[in-house]
């Protein structure tokens, strides 16, 4: 066994465990509410954490006064985030903090707290782009490629067309936080993160404690979606209190109106674009003005518009807005929601002014997306057609029927990267048979834990219940953080590498006693075995009793650097198609059906991968339909700050979703590939334009609401 | 707790204007008498009680799950905040805290209702029943299994809440159609997205809860 062992996954046809689709180990615990979120922790003498944040858009703080917070009743430590002479840039910015026997008192010690503000002017206006004073905007350089110009004399057919989708809230329903205890020199902490590994050494460096000092641990996080990804400043300020109070445990957590405020957005982008072409439906030009903002450091120029379509001709220009708003984070597919809603409207308007059924544009657009990818687009939007019946549905724009219900189909198209990131297992085989595997990775409810049991499990020839897992910790191997769906290209491609690495040494172990070389022995079925000679065989565990004292404990390192070797790639394509009814007189949008064709790769578990792909388009409903941080220019503050004026979609309002994931072959042998992120990308495109198609006008701004909705069939868009 | 000084020195425009807890400060006063809190249409209405309660804790009984648990709280804790964080039954979740999202679901004297706008106090008297009553990871409840079964879950956060809607829901519309549990669930809200395996978990509830309710009481 000198050489190096065969990691390659084992054929599709050959494979027991994964490809089919066993239910989520951590299921029955999540499902009975036993499931221990680090929110859900209660230390003995924990004490509870509040904060005090900005009511002002912009402000200076004169002075501040937290004697009376410290003396009363039942506070134990107070840490003031803002010092007097600070600048805060936006409402919700974090002033001070209390930590207190009980919650109750903690934010009644808030109001104590003394703050003499000096209030500064402010802009929160993102799309009203001629209402922005000229020190809140920034213009970006023009970019050109071709000869757009030229493009746009010669057209036969020139669209146009305003389009934005505003800034949407992540609403994790866990919020932001963690318990935290900080005692001597060491520092043990449960947060609420998407990345347990790197969690301890920003912390300590933030806190100039050695990360060695620093334990981390996190069993269960309730959402994240690109906005947990740092310590961020309530770690910090939780040690504090935490340190402060003697070393007494605090628990952390933002309210409602803080998430909403500042715990994670995605940013803003609004456009106005023409788009030339011909009468057969061929594009030759595009021409595009953007502006937006994801908060004070306002939004650098979109390098994806058009999106998958490269366009020859073509002139971009754009405004970077700043507003004093909560920053901008990762949001499940960062910047291609935008992009994609952009480019997809302009391309069905401008299919719509041709008189063109939008599908064939967008075909003789495919020649435009990346070479590779041509062949799948052009299958998937067949296959889309085909399961929207788009040929029986479809109708020309406007014309959705004659009483006050009108339908209408429109598309979106998707691509994404999501290969595996670096990653680190262990795994230990016992002689009593046990196996344990450990990586420092963390679950957000995709399903990771029961994908490496799945691979472990395959791998061993062991059912799922015979192999114990750990993630979520600090002390385990190395992984990486739980982004741009590189988590199951990751985790899959280290726990494969570490379980074959143990099982070579446990054959090693046992090829004498069967009477063969290592490498002629396999593990199936709970045997180890001899290839072909179903005769020489041993059980597990007799085979792990040969061990003798000594535990077989093997990594597997997946480093990201070029060493696939075929077990995890990145690029998928999707096309997704909506159908929606919207009443004319209510401006009530309804979606009918929706259906999503799906790229992939190679899948671990179709049932945790149909799970995704379902969630990231009833997500992507509740932006296209309800979600938008609305935001009172004249005050600088959101208006709702909240879950029931921030609309998130429900039960009733996702519609009929039907999911096809393309599971064969030749995808399988590309590897392991992330789907978190590449469905959640159309949704918006696919409504917005299955409701131009609906109601024959352009609805400009997303979220589908009845407001927008009648504004524009009134022309007031 | 109206006449508390504290109260009398709070600033007139605190920083984020309406307060539901401060609302419920003002009406939940009477140790039961208001009924359910905020969601009563009694509270508007209703006179100032006899007996008041606060502003410190004050001794409760709550009957949870079948057993009474006497606890001190004060009298503005919600009965979710008191499941959470003082009696350790972390099932129910704290998220909008406003009765909008449904993840703190409890029963309580046999109907669903959102623990986050429930005063503790009020809560007394009446049958109170969270996730930790109905079943554990190793015998789960048919709710909660059939939630398992039909990946119904992400994250996970909003489950329990969930669960508890849809067992309340059921007992009440043992055999519901699609449009009726599109309605009668529309109160629980999941990010991650997963009410497609939510409709087919109550189908499958459905069905496992009348075969199972056949030999039982409920029948």
């Amino acid at each position: 066994m000198a050489s190096t062992p065969d990691y390659s996954w084992p054929a599709m046809s050959t494979r027991k465990v994964m490809g089919t689709g066993p239910k989520r180990v951590d299921g029955p615990v999540k499902s009975s509410g036993r499931a221990r979120y680090c929110s859900d922790m209660n230390l003995k003498d924990m004490l509870h954490g509040a904060y005090l944040t900005c009511p002002y858009a912009h402000a200076r703080i004169k002075s501040i006064d937290t004697s009376a917070a410290e003396k009363a009743e039942g506070v134990q430590s107070v840490h003031v985030v803002a010092e007097a002479g600070s600048e805060l840039q936006w409402q919700g910015a974090e002033i001070a903090a209390v930590a207190a026997d009980t919650e109750e008192q903690a934010r009644d010690a808030l109001r104590l707290i003394r703050v003499d503000y000096e209030v500064l002017p402010h802009n929160v206006v993102d799309a009203a782009l001629a209402s922005i004073p000229a020190a809140y905007t920034q213009k970006a350089g023009e970019r050109m490629q071709g000869d757009p110009d030229k493009a746009f004399t010669e057209a036969e057919v020139v669209s146009e067309g305003a389009y934005g989708i505003p800034v949407a809230t992540h609403c994790c329903l866990e919020p932001h936080g963690q318990v935290i205890q900080w005692q001597g020199d060491q520092i043990q902490v449960w947060p609420s993160t998407q990345d347990v590994t790197d969690y301890a050494g920003e912390l300590g460096q933030a806190l100039k404690v050695p990360a060695t000092n620093i334990k981390v641990k996190m069993d269960y996080i309730g959402g994240g979606f690109g906005s947990k990804f740092s310590p961020d400043s309530w770690g910090v300020v939780g040690a504090r209190l935490s340190q402060k109070a003697g070393g007494r445990p605090v628990s952390l957590w933002l309210d409602r109106a803080s998430e909403q405020t500042i715990a994670g957005n995605r940013p803003a982008l609004f456009a106005k674009v023409k788009v030339a072409g011909k009468k057969d439906g061929a594009i030759t030009g595009w021409q595009g003005e953007t502006w937006g903002s994801g908060g004070l450091g306002g939004l650098t120029m979109p390098g994806n518009i058009p999106y998958i379509f490269n366009i020859p001709n073509s002139r971009r220009n754009h405004t970077s807005i700043r507003v004093n708003g909560g920053p901008q984070r990762a949001w499940r597919a960062p910047g291609n929601q935008q992009a994609c809603y952009i480019t997809c409207a302009a391309i069905e308007d401008f299919a719509a002014k041709a008189g063109l059924d939008p599908l064939e544009v967008f075909s003789k657009a495919v020649p435009y997306a990346p070479a590779a990818r041509q062949d799948t687009y052009r299958l998937q939007l067949a296959k889309a057609a085909e399961m929207a019946e788009w040929k029986k549905l479809w109708h020309p724009r406007g014309q959705g029927g004659a009483g006050p219900l009108k339908r209408g189909l429109g598309a979106g198209f998707a691509t994404w990267q999501g290969s595996g990131h670096a990653s680190q297992c262990r795994t230990v085989i016992n002689p009593d048979g046990s196996v344990r595997v450990e990586l420092g990775t963390q679950d957000l409810g995709t399903g990771t834990r029961t994908i490496i049991l799945q691979v472990v499990a395959e791998t061993l020839g062991l059912p799922i219940g015979r192999i114990k897992l750990l993630v979520g910790s600090s002390d385990l191997p190395r992984d990486g953080s739980s982004g741009g769906s590189t988590t199951v290209g990751g985790v899959s491609t280290s726990s494969r590498r570490s379980s074959v690495n143990a099982l070579a040494k446990l054959f090693e172990a046992v090829a004498p006693v069967l009477g063969a070389q290592p490498g002629q022995l396999e593990a199936a079925g709970g045997q180890i075995r001899v290839k072909g000679m179903p005769g020489k065989s041993m059980t597990w565990e007799a085979a792990c009793r040969k061990l003798g004292t000594a535990s077989i404990s093997e990594m597997g390192v997946f480093t990201a650097r070029g060493d696939t070797a075929g077990m995890t790639t990145g690029g998928v394509c999707g096309v997704q198609i909506a159908d929606v009814s919207v009443d004319v007189e209510t401006g009530v949008v309804k979606v009918n059906r929706y259906t999503a064709v799906q790229d992939c790769g190679l899948i671990v578990n179709p049932r945790l991968a149909e799970t995704q792909v379902h969630g990231a388009i009833i997500a992507g409903i509740s932006t296209a339909l309800f979600e938008e941080r609305i935001m009172d220019p004249r005050t600088g503050r959101m208006l709702n700050p909240d879950m029931e004026f921030y609309k998130l979609a429900g039960i009733s309002d996702v519609g009929d979703i039907r999911v096809h994931l393309d599971i064969r072959e030749e995808n399988d042998k590309r590897g392991v590939i992330g789907l978190g992120e590449p469905p959640a990308v159309p949704i918006c495109a696919a409504i917005g334009n299955a409701v131009a198609n609906a109601i024959g006008v352009r609805v400009p701004k997303i979220p589908m609401t009845p407001q927008n909705v009648l504004d524009a069939l009134e022309g007031r868009a | 707790m109206v006449s508390s000084p504290k109260d009398s020195e709070r600033t007139p425009k605190p920083a984020r204007g309406f307060s539901r807890r401060g609302f419920l400060g003002g009406v939940g006063l009477g140790g039961g008498t208001l009924g359910s809190g905020l969601l009563d249409r009694n509270a508007r209405a209703a006179t100032p009680p006899a007996k008041v309660a606060g502003p410190g804790t004050v001794p409760i009984t709550l009957n949870i799950n079948g057993k009474p648990v006497s606890l001190k709280v004060e009298p503005r804790v919600t009965l979710c905040d008191a499941l959470r964080s003082y009696l350790d039954m972390t099932g129910a979740k704290r998220v909008c805290d406003r009765g909008t999202c449904g993840a703190c679901t409890v029963m309580l004297g046999g109907k669903t209702v959102y623990s986050c706008s429930v005063l503790a106090i009020d809560a007394q008297g009446r049958k109170i029943e969270t996730i930790e009553g109905i079943g554990g990871p190793e015998n789960l409840h048919p709710v909660s299994a059939a939630f398992w079964n039909n990946d119904a879950q992400q994250c996970g956060y909003c489950t329990p809440g969930f669960v508890m809607a849809c067992k309340g829901f059921l007992e009440e519309h043992p055999h519901p159609t699609l449009e009726d549990f599109k309605r009668g669930l529309g109160g629980n809200l999941c990010r991650c997205g997963t009410y497609i395996g939510v409709r087919a978990a109550v189908l499958e509830a459905a069905k496992t809860m009348t075969t199972t309710a056949g030999g039982k009481k409920n029948g």
